[in-house]
């Protein structure tokens, strides 16, 4: 817990002992023939002292040139990343200002922030989907969230090869790609579907109900199909950060007055498995706010009544429907920037776990 | 002193009997939950065309027969492209994709994680952000980008684009912020090893978790890659397209369309059951060696 907390401090500041850490690993690589083992700590201070005399920007010049194996390490991934994320952002963004369409492909219309004024005072469709999109990401997302790290912690106890099984059935629904349909079928509108047929058969009700076609159905079942997917990557990360604690640990807690499972899980658990927490956080918020293709293929395009309609759908309907690309932008952009408000205030939450 | 339980002949703490059969309970029901869904798509993809429309339906079948399968690959046959060669597609586009991203991402990781250069928490600030946008929108662009590079109707057109694909690096880092003591890459620096032998040698081994989570990820998106705009060809189309365009035949293709999601689910399935056998062995051959 401790050594990670270090780390972080080590990344705020640049103090000396990170320094003194930076030059060691210089005097490796660069200089072959220098002096090695137990004499390494006369040039380090000599070099801390240094750091003192040089200003802010000769410092990062030195810092860079020392570490430039590490922008040889992240050049290709940078090139890429740049090329087909940053770019694309940053065209986007500029985008949302223009009333840019793809059928016409005009440029020149600049239109300030008519996008984002029409979107929040003239799109009704618009705001309906916003309100979906929180209703789905409020509950989805926690519940998801909660679910994935409840399963993954109590399956961590079982013996690995029951573990592997386990894993494997609770895992399988998110990697089966359009398997989700099947509940499509199940929840059939005819007769012929299980969850229909049965209850006809059974006497409940009369005629069959149209379920994803209905609109006081079709938001709770795409949330009950959206969770049947959720266990994803999220789920084994949590698995993955579980085994990787030191079991030790544990004992260690045991001796000093830790009870049950609930507290070893708020003490210990939980602190240790941070890293795993953020990022499930993150996928938790990008599927549950950016959940759309599956309603689309399980409720048809637009939902019944626009009772599913979400902010993807919106995106979907302006950028490859209607190709008003500016406008389109403006959306991805809000959607965006509801992501980043979610995820700071989750990450906050996150902070105070274990205290 | 209270009494110990003991579970396989280890000293269990802090658990009670009544937790244990809570949670047991609980994963009970929550795998039937997931698992029945899935079985029902096997159930459905072997029912012969009566029984697919018979009322009350049933959740089993009665007659199992292989005529969907056989539908299936009669259909995909018909096609004027050969079957073989919307295989060999994906499974490029998956391979190439999956691997260039495991060896950009676990490098560019490794230095924003490891080594104190300048400017990593910019970097690392930037790929968090863009883990949020949607693709939808950078879509646009990416066809402008790809026209103009001359990738149009070429597979590297969804190869490249999946090398950048941030979440892989993101997770390699944050595993390896946790799990990589600096003081062991320190010794190794020490020792002259060159920052990318240590990458290679000492950082890599001790994140194998992570790759693994990494390379399912990044397989499982390239695997279901679908239609796409910038791919017009036939003979690069994918085979999840090929089977979505024959199961979007209605009715008289319902069987035909569950035996397509049977074959659709199984390949990323079993790379899950043998990737995740060799997490097991990670794990328990690291702890041996404590």
């Amino acid at each position: 817990m401790d050594e990670r907390n270090n780390n972080v401090e080590n990344d705020v500041l640049v103090d000396d002992q990170n320094v003194e850490k930076a030059d060691l690993h210089v005097e490796g690589i660069v200089e072959d023939n220098s002096p090695k083992g137990n004499k390494v700590a006369k040039p380090k201070k000599k070099k801390a002292i240094a750091r003192k005399d040089m200003t802010m920007a000769q410092w990062t010049w030195h810092e860079m040139k020392r570490n430039k194996v590490a922008y040889l390490m992240i050049l290709p991934f940078m090139l890429v990343f740049i090329l087909f994320t940053v770019f694309p952002v940053g065209l986007s963004l500029v985008l949302s200002f223009t009333n840019f369409n793809m059928l016409s492909f005009s440029w020149d219309m600049f239109i300030g922030i008519d996008n984002y004024l029409r979107l929040f005072f003239e799109d009704d469709i618009f705001l309906l989907a916003c309100k979906n999109t929180l209703v789905f990401a409020m509950i989805t997302g926690p519940v998801s969230y909660i679910l994935s790290f409840l399963v993954a912690w109590f399956i961590n106890e079982l013996p690995p090869r029951v573990r592997a099984v386990v894993t494997l059935v609770f895992y399988a629904p998110s990697i089966s790609g359009a398997v989700y349909t099947i509940w499509g079928v199940l929840f059939s509108n005819d007769s012929y579907g299980w969850v229909n047929g049965t209850l006809m058969d059974l006497g409940f009700i009369d005629s069959p109900i149209l379920w994803f076609y209905d609109e006081n159905y079709a938001m709770p079942l795409c949330i009950v199909v959206a969770l049947w997917m959720s266990l994803g990557t999220a789920f084994l990360s949590f698995i993955a950060g579980l085994q990787t604690i030191d079991k030790s640990l544990f004992e260690a807690a045991a001796v000093d007055g830790i009870k049950n499972r609930w507290q070893e899980l708020w003490y210990i658990t939980l602190p240790m498995m941070r890293p795993q927490l953020m990022f499930g956080a993150v996928m938790a918020i990008t599927s549950s706010f950016g959940f759309g293709g599956v309603v689309t293929a399980l409720c048809g395009f637009p939902s019944v009544n626009y009772s599913c309609h979400t902010i993807m759908h919106c995106l979907d309907d302006y950028g490859n429907q209607r190709w008003e690309v500016g406008y389109a932008s403006a959306i991805a952009f809000v959607l965006f920037l509801i992501m980043i408000g979610a995820n700071t205030l989750v990450n906050k939450m996150l902070s105070k776990v274990g205290q | 002193m209270q009494k110990m339980r003991v579970r396989n002949h280890q000293v269990v703490l802090n658990r009670s009997v009544g937790g244990d059969a809570g949670i047991f309970f609980f994963l009970a029901i929550m795998g039937a939950f997931m698992f029945l869904p899935m079985i029902y798509v096997v159930v459905q993809s072997f029912k012969p065309l009566d029984e697919l429309w018979m009322f009350p339906p049933k959740f089993i079948v009665m007659k199992p027969t292989p005529k969907n399968y056989v539908d299936l690959f009669t259909l995909l046959s018909d096609s004027w492209v050969p079957f073989s060669r919307y295989i060999f597609n994906t499974v490029l586009i998956t391979a190439a994709g999956t691997f260039g991203n495991l060896v950009l991402s676990s490098l560019a990781a490794y230095a924003v994680s490891k080594i104190p250069f300048p400017g990593r928490k910019g970097v690392f600030w930037i790929i968090q952000r863009s883990l949020m946008f949607t693709s939808t929108v950078t879509a646009i662009a990416n066809f402008m980008t790809l026209t103009r590079l001359g990738l149009m109707d070429n597979p590297l057109a969804l190869i490249i684009p999946a090398w950048g694909s941030t979440m892989g690096l993101y997770l390699m880092k944050q595993f390896m912020d946790s799990s990589i003591s600096d003081a062991v890459l320190e010794s190794a620096r020490l020792d002259g090893c060159s920052e990318f032998r240590t990458f290679w040698t000492i950082a890599m081994p001790m994140v194998k978790p992570a790759w693994l989570t990494l390379i399912i990820y990044s397989f499982q998106g390239l695997w279901n890659t679908g239609a796409s705009a910038y791919i017009y060809s036939e003979q690069w189309k994918t085979l999840n397209y090929a089977i979505t365009q024959i199961t979007a035949g209605g009715i008289a293709r319902a069987g035909a369309s569950a035996a397509g999601s049977v074959l659709m689910m199984i390949v990323p399935i079993l790379v899950f059951v043998i990737s995740q056998s060799n997490i097991i062995e990670t794990m328990a051959s690291s702890g041996m060696k404590d």
